[in-house]
């Protein structure tokens, strides 16, 4: 093969290597642009942050992301998204122990296999078989794991609640108390004025 | 053959409804309006993804230079010192005949 003949193959390939990368890119970014926000919130809940200030959210889901468009070409049909969320939560189970201290976020009271399954489960609508895959455990484990989380985060929200009501109860009270001592001293005012 | 509205039954479902009723009430607790997404996740996560796709590529690059590399090498020791060979007798066969 003379030179001229090598250079234009080379560069046929080096066209069509760009092509590709630039088609991979655009159609990413289309994909992230659906998919981060509800990515994001989902992995906020996993980590346990409020949802103003996630750092470590972020960086969980743009590795995960990252992997995903590592893989693009190779997906072969397979949901990018739900290739993402597996990641997601493959890379959370892993760094699970970093995740454990409390950040002041919705899911704060729960540990993070809890969270793990929970937002799975509830959030995502994983089905129960495909999470136990995900989480590596039975599924009567991950039934179980779920009910206790569930029964958690309604306990902690009956508590809340029952805090606003007492809260609001003791004002109103105080209130009573306050308008009964006025009204008291009013008539005590009115009985000794004639 | 059972009633389908017996009293297990409608417990069962009591209790079914009970669950879903709950599943319910924490899925809308999670429903919180959703966290913003910085502009740069998107470049960050391709250029991540990018760097992961170059390192991979040089590695399966290396592995198939470094397998080349040793079946390069067995051709020529083999060639040179043919292994196949009888190894040449260490005792002088014992002389019959003479």
């Amino acid at each position: 093969m003379t030179g001229p003949h090598t250079l234009a193959l080379y560069e046929d390939v080096s066209d069509r290597q760009t092509a590709t990368r630039r088609r991979r890119a655009r159609e990413f970014e289309a994909f992230v642009a659906g998919a981060a926000p509800r990515l994001l919130h989902a992995a906020t809940l996993l980590t346990a942050e409020p949802p103003t200030a996630n750092p470590h959210a972020q960086r969980l889901l743009t590795a995960a992301l990252a992997r995903t468009y590592a893989e693009w070409d190779r997906l072969r049909g397979e949901d990018p998204y739900d290739r993402t969320r597996q990641e997601l939560a493959a890379r959370f189970a892993r760094a699970a122990r970093r995740h454990s201290r409390p950040r002041g976020g919705l899911l704060d009271r729960l540990t993070s296999q809890e969270r793990l399954i929970l937002v799975l489960r509830l959030y995502e609508g994983v089905a129960e078989e495909q999470t136990a895959a995900l989480v590596g455990l039975p599924e009567e484990r991950v039934r179980a794991i779920c009910a206790r989380a569930v029964a958690a985060m309604r306990d902690t929200a009956v508590r809340e609640t029952a805090a606003r009501v007492m809260t609001v109860q003791n004002a109103t009270v105080q209130d009573a108390a306050a308008r009964d001592a006025a009204g008291t001293a009013a008539d005590a005012r009115g009985a000794r004025t004639p | 053959m059972s009633l389908p509205d017996g009293p297990a039954d409608h417990r069962r479902h009591h209790h079914r409804h009970r669950k879903e009723d709950k599943e319910d009430e924490v899925r809308r607790m999670l429903q919180t309006p959703h966290p913003s997404v910085p502009a740069d996740l998107c470049d960050r996560a391709a250029a991540h993804g990018a760097r992961l796709l170059r390192r991979r590529r040089a590695l399966r690059r290396t592995g198939w230079l470094l397998l080349t590399a040793a079946a390069l090498c067995l051709t020529v020791w083999a060639s040179a010192t043919q292994p196949w060979d009888p190894p040449p007798a260490d005792r002088t066969p014992p002389l019959i005949g003479w």
